[in-house]
């Protein structure tokens, strides 16, 4: 970790998105994480996936819990609002938020202590609410900040730094994110930089609950030989199914792969996802087959990443409960208050 | 038994219902208590109901008063004893000289009556059976025609229950017939075959005025709704869960928008009240007005959600509606023994804004009230009601708002500020009172952002683990709740026609039985002034008054004297000065209750001083 401020000057000739903004406009304060930490991984591809989708920082919300994971919400998009809530609690907070205003992107940020263990709950009922945001959790399989404990995602036979072997059934987010009807679901490596970011894409793009599910190894408690999420053993054993790119906002190009390898899907806002397909037989639109593929592979000990599914029916919390388009923080007192006349009203059939 | 001693009471009595859950009395007990307001005569109702749907006791309790006491009186006049399970229990409860009205159709020993009342056997059973053949018809029409019984032998006017039917049952021309039948019914066989009139009556009067009837737990969603709620999110819990229906009810009604037909307001029923609370709080910092009803429960599960609200600074309203603790403890009975829980809800040093209302009136004041106070302050505030207003209806002054009324948001600074360069420091003291300016997410592209958390953190919100900053800001939060007591609703303070030395605080549904109360004491000798306490933080009102009376009496429904300890804490008062008076089992506090121990104590405390003296 480095305790010096974040020099602010930069390049002159760094480039610049449509809005003008640099890369450096998408960071935060400098982090606080252990070197070589998976989770700087991700904040740096969060701040590329923002910078290339041409993202008004502010007009992003980012919300954690309580851990690693949940720290890095500083350290990127330092022009958004960022709120690092209760341990296991961020869904609800996200979800409230959610509910004021419609218009914001919500990053929902979290670890594998904070949403398997004991944030299992808020993190079931978001997906199945359908709550429309993108949720990260840096999923390393320990808890990094009370010194290495096992979370609920560690694989059963994986072994602490000290020696111990975990005796536990392992929770696969991403399968029980499929069950609980998440719209989007996705597994990646904070290793592969190129994979994640266009997953990070395509989930601020897609309109619903997305589940970002990022294996993302501790240097200071789980990288060591019989861990099963250290850098080698997830390079090793990582299975990708696609590789994605997202498009905005115009019709992709589709010359450059091989026919038969290559899907378009467009999501419900006009932006497409481009799949180069890693493995033929995979489809990311049928929900119960990834189960069985995520399963089958399991039991293979290996880690099967990439777009897992993305559902073809927009399915989101503000379209089931019919809400008004403008969002509920802006309505004004006029349109909230019914107002003396008609308490009169009320008071009238209450005699 | 001899007539003499009958009980003769005219507008003055409490009629209790007995029945089985489930058996759709309740419409026809309340169509009871609609009836004697329409004649005039004030009524406070009340449903004793098990923690069950279906097959267990359950009671009406009507007190019909002139005189306007709505608190529960304690004891029975007549019973109508509908439920063969409670029966001895029913006609053990009566005052000597009482009345019980019974179904006759199976004869029941005389042997088994007591001596000292009124016995009026019925036969609504076998009239039922003898009228219809359908048996959901044959239990709803006994309900109905127990109603015709008891119109007789009180000598109510028909005219006004025939008209509520019709307003019950509008629309639905059949059955306004056979309920206007049924009652007719009872009504008849009993002006046949019973010694109409009884000793009570209920007389046509002009006490109601323009008064309304309302439950707390409605007026409570009323001022929700009133105050611009957008998104409530709750968990089912008795005895709050008709705060969300109500909510969601008035929001169907008031907040469409009439273009689109699209919603102006969000309701989500939570897996649980720590989703109930974080979505308040997600909501509330993201600039919408939030709320979650629930109960005692539910605050012990939103305790660590309530100090990050308390430290973090968002508003949030939290609707309490106490019932019997501790645990699941009583949970269809009333108390207010969340008082201390709720104060210093979360670990650390936290406080916390309580509102306490008497009523349904001010249930609806001071649930619209509680955005403004904690979109002011930042903090949580707490609508202390109980099951005891919640759930009953209550007779009130009608509910008021005034269209001028500008809802308070608070200190929010918008871009406009930004840009014309204030300085934005999110835990910065600008004006003196502890509360900071916040922004909303996504005011400005380039400023006002900032990291809200739980960790300590300084006045920009940047995150520090310093001694220094932590102290500074945790001594601001206490200023705040300074600022707090001069914001919130003092005390309502009732002098005695002497003056007294001594003094007795109350609050929240204990008010109609304190009012009775000190009447009964005063026409007994025994002059208190009274306080009733309607928020915490305790206005300055509140120090005068302890200070300006020798003893003072603090009347609570919980086991503990809560409320004792909380003044005892805040108020820094000499705990010997502050006797308790501490009704516990469940059941609304009562006026004889109050009197009888305050009576007792004072009492006591003369004969301790003649003692003295000689």
């Amino acid at each position: 970790m480095s305790y010096l401020a974040k020099p602010k000057f930069h390049h002159p000739a760094l480039p610049e998105n449509t809005l003008g903004y640099t890369r450096r406009d998408y960071e935060g304060a400098i982090s606080t994480l252990c070197a070589g930490c998976g989770h700087d991984s991700i904040t740096a591809a969060i701040v590329e996936a923002c910078f290339e989708l041409s993202i008004a920082p502010h007009r992003v919300a980012k919300i954690s819990g309580i851990g690693c994971s949940s720290k890095t919400p500083t350290y990127f998009l330092g022009n958004s609002h960022g709120f690092n809530s209760v341990h296991g609690r961020m869904p609800s907070v996200l979800t409230g938020a959610s509910l004021a205003n419609r218009d914001l992107i919500y990053l929902g940020v979290s670890g594998d202590g904070d949403s398997a263990s004991i944030g299992l709950g808020q993190f079931a009922h978001a997906l199945r609410r359908g709550v429309n945001m993108v949720y990260i959790v840096e999923n390393n399989g320990v808890y990094g900040l009370t010194k290495g404990q096992f979370s609920a995602t560690a694989d059963d036979g994986s072994k602490s730094k000290q020696g111990v072997v975990n005796i536990d059934k392992p929770i696969d987010l991403t399968a029980l994110a499929l069950q609980l009807g998440a719209s989007y679901v996705a597994r990646s490596f904070s290793g592969d930089k190129a994979q994640l970011v266009s997953l990070i894409k395509g989930a601020i793009e897609h309109e619903g609950a997305a589940l970002v599910d990022v294996i993302s190894p501790c240097v200071a408690f789980n990288n060591h030989v019989g861990s099963t999420k250290s850098y080698d053993y997830v390079r090793e054993h990582n299975i990708a199914v696609n590789r994605l790119d997202v498009i905005v906002g115009r019709t992709p190009i589709t010359v450059d792969y091989e026919p038969g390898k290559l899907e378009l899907v467009q999501q419900h806002d006009g932006s497409w996802l481009r799949l180069r397909k890693l493995n033929a037989e995979y489809s990311v639109h049928d929900r119960r087959a990834a189960i069985d593929f995520l399963l089958e592979h399991e039991a293979k000990s290996e880690i099967v990443t990439g777009l897992l599914y993305v559902a073809s029916d927009k399915d989101e919390l503000h379209a089931d409960l019919n809400t008004t388009d403008t969002p509920l923080n802006a309505l004004s007192q006029k349109e909230l208050c019914p107002g003396m006349a008609r308490l009169e009203e009320i008071n009238a059939s209450l005699g | 038994m001899p007539d003499t001693l009958a009980i003769s009471r005219v507008n003055d009595f409490v009629v209790r219902f007995a029945n089985t859950n489930g058996s759709g009395s309740a419409s026809a007990n309340e169509l009871f208590a609609r009836a004697v307001l329409r004649m005039g005569v004030p009524v406070a109702a009340r449903n004793i109901f098990p923690s069950n749907i279906q097959g267990l006791p359950t009671w009406y309790e009507v007190r019909v008063c002139e005189a306007g006491y709505l608190g529960a009186r304690g004891g029975t006049d007549l019973v109508v004893a509908m439920n063969p399970q409670t029966f001895a229990k029913d006609q053990a409860g009566l005052e000597p000289g009482g009345y019980l009205i019974y179904d006759s159709t199976r004869p029941v020993q005389k042997s088994q009556f007591r001596e000292d009342i009124t016995v009026l056997g019925a036969p609504l059973g076998a009239i039922c059976n003898k009228e219809y053949n359908d048996p959901r018809e044959r239990q709803l029409f006994k309900n109905i025609m127990y109603i015709g019984v008891l119109a007789a032998v009180l000598e109510m006017d028909t005219g006004e229950i025939d008209t509520l039917i019709g307003r019950q049952f509008a629309g639905k021309e059949r059955l306004i017939e056979a309920n206007v039948r049924a009652f007719h019914l009872g009504r008849d066989w009993a002006i046949e075959n019973l010694p109409c009139p009884i000793g009570l009556c209920v007389r046509r009067a002009d006490a109601v005025g323009g008064r309304i009837f309302i439950d707390g737990n409605s007026a409570t969603a009323l001022g929700a709704v009133f105050g611009g709620a957008t998104v409530c999110a709750w968990y089912p819990i008795t005895p709050s869960t008709s705060i969300a229906d109500a909510f969601s009810a008035y929001c169907a009604r008031f907040r469409i928008d009439p273009e689109t037909g699209k919603k102006r307001y969000a309701i989500i029923q939570t897996e649980d009240e720590l989703a109930s609370s974080g979505m308040v709080i997600g909501a509330a910092w993201n600039g919408a007005r939030a709320f979650a009803p629930t109960s005692g429960p539910g605050i012990s599960l939103m305790q660590e959600f309530l100090g990050l609200a308390y430290f973090a600074e968002i508003p949030a309203v939290i609707m309490d509606v106490q019932r019997g603790g501790p645990s699941t403890g009583m949970p269809t009975r009333t108390q207010q023994s969340d008082i201390l829980l709720a104060a210093y809800a979360s670990h650390g040093d936290t406080k916390h804004v309580l509102l306490f209302p008497e009523g349904p009136a001010e249930a609806f004041e001071f649930s619209a009230l509680s955005f403004d106070l904690a979109d002011r302050l930042q903090t949580p505030v707490l609508l202390m009601l109980d099951l005891d207003i919640g759930m009953n209806h209550r007779l009130c002054a009608p509910l008021r708002w005034d269209d001028d009324r500008v809802y308070d948001r608070g200190k929010v600074m918008t871009a406009a500020d930004l840009d014309a360069g204030k300085d934005f420091g999110r835990y910065l003291d600008v004006d003196g009172d502890g509360i900071p300016y916040r922004t909303y997410p996504g005011t400005h592209p380039r400023k006002g952002s900032y990291f809200t958390r739980g960790t300590t953190r300084d006045r920009y919100a940047r995150y520090t683990e310093e001694g220094g900053p932590y102290v500074d800001n945790m001594e601001r939060l206490l200023k705040k709740f300074e600022t707090a007591k001069d914001l919130v609703p003092g005390p309502v303070i009732t002098l005695a026609s002497i003056p007294s030395r001594y003094g007795v605080i109350y609050f929240g549904s204990t008010s109609p039985a304190m009012d009775e109360a000190a009447d009964l004491l005063e026409a007994d000798g025994h002059a208190l002034d009274r306080m009733r306490v309607r928020a915490f933080p305790f206005n300055r009102d509140v120090d005068a008054f302890l200070r300006a009376h020798e003893a003072v009496f603090v009347v609570e429904q919980n086991r503990d004297a809560q409320l004792r300890t909380l003044i005892i804490t805040e108020c820094g008062v000499n705990p010997a000065k502050l006797t308790p008076v501490l009704h516990f089992d469940g059941t609304p506090i009562t006026a004889r209750f109050i009197a009888a121990a305050i009576a007792a104590r004072l009492g006591e405390a003369a004969k301790q001083s003649e003692r003295a003296v000689a």
